[in-house]
């Protein structure tokens, strides 16, 4: 029979691979849609409350992104874009409140507590973990650098 | 062992009383609908959580085979099942149901072949009359397991097959039952590992251990190939399918035109699962469904059945582990 | 009005194109896939990139997780100007409590309303 190293090399060589051309068009248009439909919030809010500062536009921008990732979850139609889409449905914040949302529907036949309340962040975890303490070291720099200053 | 190296002959031939299958939603839409004896129309079968939609499958499919050999569960001297989830839940809790003596087993996707060994050597050395040989997989119980919530938004990769959702056994007795399809020889296989890490190439990773057994085999009996009229793995899936004929290829074992492999059959190239199904319950669906059926209408006189299994937790993939492979070779004859 | 769409769209697209491209090259999941570019958007933020693709994208670049990170960041930047090393720990955190809070309050009702399906 094949040695372990021919057999992975015939792996590598033979293994079927993804279509790139339609992934890629695909999560590129998505993607971007996602991406307007997200401008198109804010410009309503803008254009509702015009003297709102921008930072709270923003805040609500994600807050409704992020009820309708949680909605479409729900109804169970963001997995079949995401079956399409790929990372064009992963990286918007939709992506995220997917993350947090369908574990937390998942795991909802062990209870509110160890299911629900327990398993929301595995997936998303280490994105609330990476981001906090990055951010937190990008303050102690801010902070430091601005000691000499 | 009475057969060579790794295989063993059956000498009194435990005979096949019957078979049963029951099989998901999306199974049914695919080529062997003809062919399962039950199929459900939504895939929680009525159940709180799909674990306790799976047990139900499992205790359907045990329930169901008894009553096609015209037996009743006290007939039945021993249930040996597996299934896929963490301590084997769901055959555990249908023989829990059944008030009859199980053994549990635990070889992934190949424990079909496992139990029908321990079956036939079971019933071979006299210790008991019958014995019931069940495996069940489901898909959302699987996926949330090994993979990822059922609402997340990923996408298969070319590689990944479908875990079938869906439940076979098969009741096994003494010869001079009545049937004429026997176990005949079986082949135990190693637990062999190429280096294939990605959890979502199983196909590549079991086709080694498939190829040793098939080789294994055809060596201890001394037979060709083309004594059997098909050589039935369990679910390399399309692309594992070609990887183990390579193999055989450079064995110098021709074997493409007898083998089927039952991943590949269950499902259909529109279904949006290019490489095919797997779980434990793929082979057992797929041999008491379609080639039982077979076997009893006589277009197929022998097959061996290769049941294929990757060894992997989600632990042992995160922890950085290749995932090892088992294929259990059974031979099934029919005489006249 | 259109043009300013346009943008939005192509540059949210290729931000999620590149996302594709790492899938397609490097096999990572989705969870690693949201750290990379999260991280992304605290470095743009953190060398003063982001606001000028944000002035150019739009929501090109705030809607992607990028938008997420850059709020964090900009957030103990903000917090360090007005509070010291104190507005360096609670900052990126006050920041982003909007979105952290909608994510965990709407998965929660979420999974007590639906219940997950099978997938086909």
């Amino acid at each position: 029979m094949l040695s372990k190293t021919q057999y992975l090399e015939l792996d590598k060589k033979i293994a079927p691979k993804s279509n790139e051309a339609r992934t890629l068009f695909l999560s590129f248009v998505i993607g971007g849609l996602i991406c307007m439909i997200g401008q198109g919030v804010s410009d309503l809010f803008k254009l509702a409350f015009p003297e709102m500062e921008e930072k709270m536009i923003g805040e609500i921008t994600s807050t409704v992104m992020i009820f309708l990732g949680a909605l479409l979850t729900g109804f169970g139609i963001y997995d079949r874009i995401g079956k399409h889409a790929g990372a064009g449905s992963i990286v918007p914040i939709t992506g995220f409140a997917n993350s947090v949302v369908s574990p937390a529907m998942e795991y909802r036949s062990e209870g509110v507590v160890f299911g629900v309340m327990c398993k929301m962040f595995v997936i998303a975890g280490p994105i609330i973990v990476s981001g906090v303490s990055s951010s937190i070291l990008v303050g102690l720099v801010y902070w430091f650098v601005g000691l000499f200053q | 062992m009475n057969g060579g190296k790794q295989t063993i002959y059956f000498r009194n031939k435990p005979s096949v009383l019957s078979g049963y299958s029951i099989v998901g939603p999306k199974e049914a839409m695919g080529p062997l609908d003809p062919y399962f004896h039950k199929r459900l129309r939504k895939d929680d079968f009525g159940q709180k959580s799909y674990e306790k939609a799976e047990c139900k499958l499992h205790m359907s499919a045990i329930s169901g085979a008894i009553i096609a050999a015209g037996l009743s569960p006290t007939d039945i001297d021993v249930n040996i099942g597996g299934d896929l989830l963490n301590q084997i839940i769901t055959s555990s809790f249908s023989a829990r149901e059944l008030d009859i003596p199980f053994i549990g087993m635990y070889s992934a996707c190949s424990t079909f072949g496992q139990a029908l060994i321990i079956g036939a050597a079971l019933i071979d050395g006299g210790y008991v009359r019958r014995a019931a040989c069940s495996t069940s997989s489901h898909f959302s119980t699987a996926e949330r397991q090994y993979r990822y919530p059922l609402e997340l938004g990923t996408q298969m990769t070319p590689t990944s097959q479908w875990t079938v959702t869906g439940a076979g056994c098969t009741i096994l007795g003494k010869a001079g039952e009545g049937s004429n399809i026997f176990v005949e020889s079986a082949t135990i296989g190693k637990v062999i590992d190429f280096g294939i890490s990605d959890a979502n190439n199983m196909g590549a990773a079991m086709a080694p251990a498939a190829a040793q057994s098939v080789l294994q085999h055809l060596k201890d009996t001394g037979r060709d190939v083309s004594y059997y009229d098909y050589i039935v793995t369990g679910d390399l899936g399309v692309y594992g399918s070609r990887l183990f004929l390579e193999l055989l290829e450079s064995e110098g074992v021709h074997a493409a035109e007898r083998h089927k492999d039952c991943g590949e059959m269950i499902f259909d190239k529109k279904q949006r699962c290019p490489q095919g199904g797997s779980g434990a319950g793929c082979s057992s669906v797929v041999f008491n469904a379609y080639f039982l059926y077979q076997m009893r209408v006589g277009s197929i006189k022998r097959i061996l059945l290769v049941p294929t299994g990757a060894l992997l937790s989600k632990l042992s993939s995160l922890q950085g582990e290749t995932i090892p492979g088992i294929a259990n070779a059974v031979s099934f004859v029919v005489e006249e | 009005m259109i043009l300013t769409y346009l943008k939005v769209f192509v540059v949210g697209g290729a931000v999620c194109l590149i996302g594709q491209l790492l899938i397609n090259l490097t096999k990572m999941t989705s969870a690693k896939i949201l750290v990379t570019f999260l991280l992304l958007g605290v470095v743009l933020e953190a060398v003063g990139l982001f606001d000028a693709i944000k002035e150019f994208a739009g929501a090109g670049i705030t809607i992607p997780i990028t938008g997420f990170g850059s709020t964090l960041a900009k957030g103990a930047i903000d917090g360090v100007k007005e509070r010291g090393i104190v507005g360096a720990l609670t900052g990126g955190m006050r920041a982003a409590a909007a979105g952290l809070s909608a994510a965990i309050v709407f998965g929660f009702l979420v999974s007590l309303i639906f219940k997950a399906r099978t997938k086909v």
